[in-house]
C-alpha cells in the first residue's frame, strides 16, 4: 500500500477534520453554484429595505391554516430617534423553489433564470438580513465566497510552486546558490506582512477592473507568502539529500534534476500539504484585510472582506448586527483549513516515524 | 584491470585524514575486501569510488578511463559499478514500489520494452531469492533482510561488473546475515561479478573475498591474498585484528 493511501486512512479517522472537509466542500460547492443558489444577483439592490432584518419564513396563515412557506411584505417607518423600524404587512409572497427570477449566465456559459429560492416582487426574501443599500447579505456572501475562497487557493498555489522550486534548489545544491536565495527570502520576510501588503498594493495602479484587481491581489499575496515556505523546504532538502536512497540514485547515474523531482520534492509534499492547508487562512485574511480598508475587491462585486467594511461602525453593528455574517464565514473557513492542516500533519507523522524517515 | 584507485587523499574538517594516500588495484574476479575498524576510511573510499565524495587529490580509473566528474560516471561506469548501502531501511525510497525501485536502476540503460523490463526484474529477484509477486509492494512491508535483498536486486539490474557492498550485512541480525552471505556466495558462482566488500567483520570477509586490504587510519597497511593474510599477517595491526576476531595467537 502506498504512503498516500496509508496517510489517507489515518486522515479519515479524524472525525473533526472530516467534518471540516465537508463544510469546506459545501462552501466551495456553494461558491461554484452561486448564481443558482442565491435569490438575488450582485447588482440587485432595494433602497426601501436599508438594513432590513432577516425575513421570517411563515408556514401558517394568521388564522392557523397551512399555507406552505411564505414571507410577508415589510413596511418601514421611523421611530422617535429616527431609527428604522420594519413591520410585517399582511401581503403574503409564497417562497418559490427554482422559480423564475433574474436571468444569469451559469458559469459564464449557459443562460438560465431559475433560482433555488425566490419570491415574486415586490416581496423580498432576506435570509440573513440586508445591508445599507437593501442588498441581500446571504446572496452577497455566496457570491463573495467565489472571491474569498479562491483567492487563497490561487495565492497559495503560486507561492507553493515558488517555494518548492527555490527551497529545493537552495537545499539541494547548497553553497553560494543557497546563500543568495536565502538572503532573498529574508529580504521579503523582514518587512512586516501587513505593511508589505499595503506597499505592494500601492505599487499597483488603481484604475484596474475587478478581474485585474483580483489577479493583482493573488500575486501580491503569493509574493509575501513564498519565502517562508521556501525556507522550510530548503531545510528539509538539506537533510533529505544525505539520505541513502538519494546517494543510491546518484550512484545509478540519475541527474540532479531527476533526483530532486523523484526523491527530494516528493518527500517534502507530505509536510507542504499540511503547510499549504495551514497557509490558506493567511491568504483569506490578507484579502479580507485589503478589501476591508477598501483596497481590494470593489463594489458592486462582493468579497467577505469588503462586506465587512460596512461593519466598521459600531452604531451600525448595534442596530443591524447581521452585517457581521461575513465575519462568521471567514472564521468558519479559517478554522476548517486549520483543522484539516493539523489533521494532515498528524496523518503523515506517525508513518514517517515508523520508517526512520522523519524530516 | 577493472578499477584502479590512484593515491587518493581526502580530509574532512577535523584533525584526522579520512584517506591518506590510498592506492588499490582491483582485477576482474578478484573479490577484494576492505577491513578495518570504524572510522578508518573504508566508507569514504567507497564513496570516492562512486563519486559521492570528491577526493582532494588522486584519481579513480575505471576500465582505463579516469573518472573526474559526476558526468563521466553517468555512462558505462554507472551501469557496470553498483553499490549496496549499509542500512536497508534508508537505502530504498519508501515512496516507491519495488517495481519502481528496480526500474530506476535502468535509467541510464538503453530503452527496453515493458516485457524485457519485467523479465529482467524477475531474473534479479530470482537471483536474490525473492518471489516475483512483490513488485507491487512497498519497502515498509519488508523486513531488514528482505529489504537488503531488494537493494542487492536493484544493484544487479544492470548486470554490473563490480559490486561495492558497504557493510551490506552489518546491520542485520546473525541468522539473516548468514542467509544473505550464502546468497552472495551463490551469486559469485552464477554471475561474472566482482565484489568489493567493505566490512569490519573478518569472519564475513574470509567467506567472500579472494584478496583482503586492511585499512588503518586512512591508509592501506596490508594488501594480500586471503590465505596469506589470514595465515601469516605481516603488519602488527592485522595481527591485532585477527587476534581480536578469532581469539588466537598468530604463529610467528
Amino acid at each position: 500500500m502506498s504512503e498516500f493511501k496509508l496517510a489517507w486512512q489515518r486522515f479519515v479517522k479524524d472525525r473533526v477534520a472530516l467534518i471540516a472537509l465537508w463544510v469546506l466542500g459545501i462552501l466551495y460547492a456553494a461558491a461554484l453554484f452561486a448564481d443558482v443558489i442565491t435569490p438575488y444577483s450582485l447588482r440587485d439592490e432595494s433602497r426601501l429595505h436599508t438594513y432590513c432584518p432577516p425575513t421570517a419564513i411563515h408556514f401558517l396563515t394568521s388564522d392557523g391554516h397551512w399555507a406552505g412557506p411564505y414571507v410577508r411584505g415589510v413596511a418601514m417607518s421611523y421611530d422617535e430617534y429616527r431609527r428604522r423600524i420594519y413591520r410585517e404587512t399582511d401581503e403574503a409572497y409564497p417562497l418559490k423553489f427554482f422559480g423564475k427570477g433574474e436571468s444569469y449566465k451559469f458559469l459564464g456559459v449557459v443562460t438560465w433564470d431559475r433560482h433555488l429560492l425566490s419570491v415574486d416582487a415586490p416581496g423580498r426574501v432576506y435570509l440573513l438580513g440586508a445591508d445599507s443599500r437593501g442588498r441581500d447579505i446571504f446572496s452577497r456572501i455566496i457570491h463573495g465566497a467565489r472571491v474569498s475562497l479562491t483567492i487563497g487557493l490561487f495565492g497559495v498555489l503560486i507561492s507553493f510552486v515558488l517555494g518548492l522550486l527555490v527551497g529545493g534548489i537552495a537545499g539541494y545544491f547548497g553553497g553560494r546558490i543557497d546563500n543568495i536565495l536565502m538572503r532573498m527570502c529574508e529580504m521579503v520576510m523582514m518587512v512586516p506582512g501587513f505593511y508589505l501588503l499595503l506597499a505592494l498594493r500601492a505599487a499597483v495602479p488603481d484604475t484596474l477592473n475587478s478581474l485585474q484587481v483580483y489577479a493583482a491581489i493573488v500575486i501580491i499575496l503569493a509574493f509575501i507568502g513564498w519565502a517562508g515556505l521556501a525556507r522550510v523546504i530548503r531545510g528539509m532538502c538539506l537533510s533529505l539529500k544525505e539520505r541513502d536512497y538519494v546517494l543510491a540514485a546518484r550512484t545509478m547515474g540519475l541527474t540532479d534534476m531527476e533526483i530532486v523531482m523523484r526523491h527530494i520534492l516528493p518527500h517534502t509534499i507530505s509536510y507542504s500539504l499540511a503547510a499549504v492547508a495551514l497557509a490558506v487562512p493567511g491568504y483569506i485574511l490578507g484579502e479580507s484585510a485589503l478589501s476591508l480598508i477598501g483596497l481590494g475587491i470593489q463594489d458592486p462585486y462582493a468579497s467577505w472582506g469588503n462586506m465587512l467594511s460596512e461593519a466598521m461602525n459600531i452604531v451600525r453593528i448595534q442596530f443591524a448586527p447581521w452585517i457581521l455574517w461575513p465575519a462568521f464565514f471567514i472564521a468558519l473557513t479559517v478554522m476548517c483549513f486549520n483543522l484539516i492542516g493539523d489533521a494532515l500533519r498528524d496523518a503523515w507523522d506517525p508513518m514517517l516515524k515508523g520508517r526512520g524517515d522523519q524530516p | 584491470m577493472l578499477l584502479r584507485v590512484n593515491d587518493v587523499y581526502k580530509t574532512f574538517p577535523g584533525p584526522v585524514a579520512a584517506l591518506d594516500g590510498v592506492s588499490l588495484d582491483v582485477h576482474s574476479g578478484e573479490h577484494v575486501s576492505i577491513v578495518g575498524e570504524s572510522g578508518c576510511g573504508k566508507t569514504t573510499l567507497a564513496r570516492v569510488i562512486m563519486g559521492l565524495v570528491d577526493p582532494d587529490e588522486g584519481s579513480v580509473i575505471f576500465n582505463g578511463h579516469p573518472l573526474l566528474t559526476a558526468h563521466s560516471r553517468r555512462g558505462d561506469f554507472s551501469r557496470q559499478v553498483r553499490m549496496v548501502f549499509q542500512d536497508p531501511f534508508s537505502s530504498l525510497d519508501p515512496r516507491y514500489s519495488v517495481r519502481a525501485i528496480l526500474k530506476e536502476a535502468l535509467r541510464r540503460e538503453p530503452k527496453m520494452t515493458p516485457g524485457e523490463d519485467f523479465l529482467r526484474m524477475r531474473k534479479v529477484l530470482d537471483l536474490v531469492r525473492m518471489p516475483a509477486d512483490i513488485l507491487t509492494r512497498y519497502p515498509h512491508e519488508f523486513s531488514g533482510g528482505e529489504r537488503q535483498r531488494i537493494a542487492i536486486a536493484r544493484a544487479l539490474m544492470t548486470s554490473p561488473k563490480l559490486l561495492i557492498l558497504d557493510e551490506a550485512v552489518s546491520s542485520l541480525d546473525v541468522l539473516v546475515q548468514q542467509e544473505i552471505l550464502a546468497m552472495l556466495e551463490e551469486l559469485q558462482q552464477r554471475m561474472p561479478v566482482t565484489y568489493f566488500f567493505i566490512s569490519h567483520n573478518l569472519r564475513v570477509v574470509r567467506r567472500l573475498s579472494r584478496k583482503v586490504a586492511v585499512m588503518y587510519q586512512g591508509r592501506i597497511v596490508e594488501y594480500a591474498d586471503r590465505d596469506t593474510l589470514f595465515n601469516a599477517p605481516s603488519h602488527p595491526y592485522t595481527q591485532v585484528l585477527l587476534k581480536a576476531a578469532f581469539n588466537y595467537e598468530v604463529s610467528p
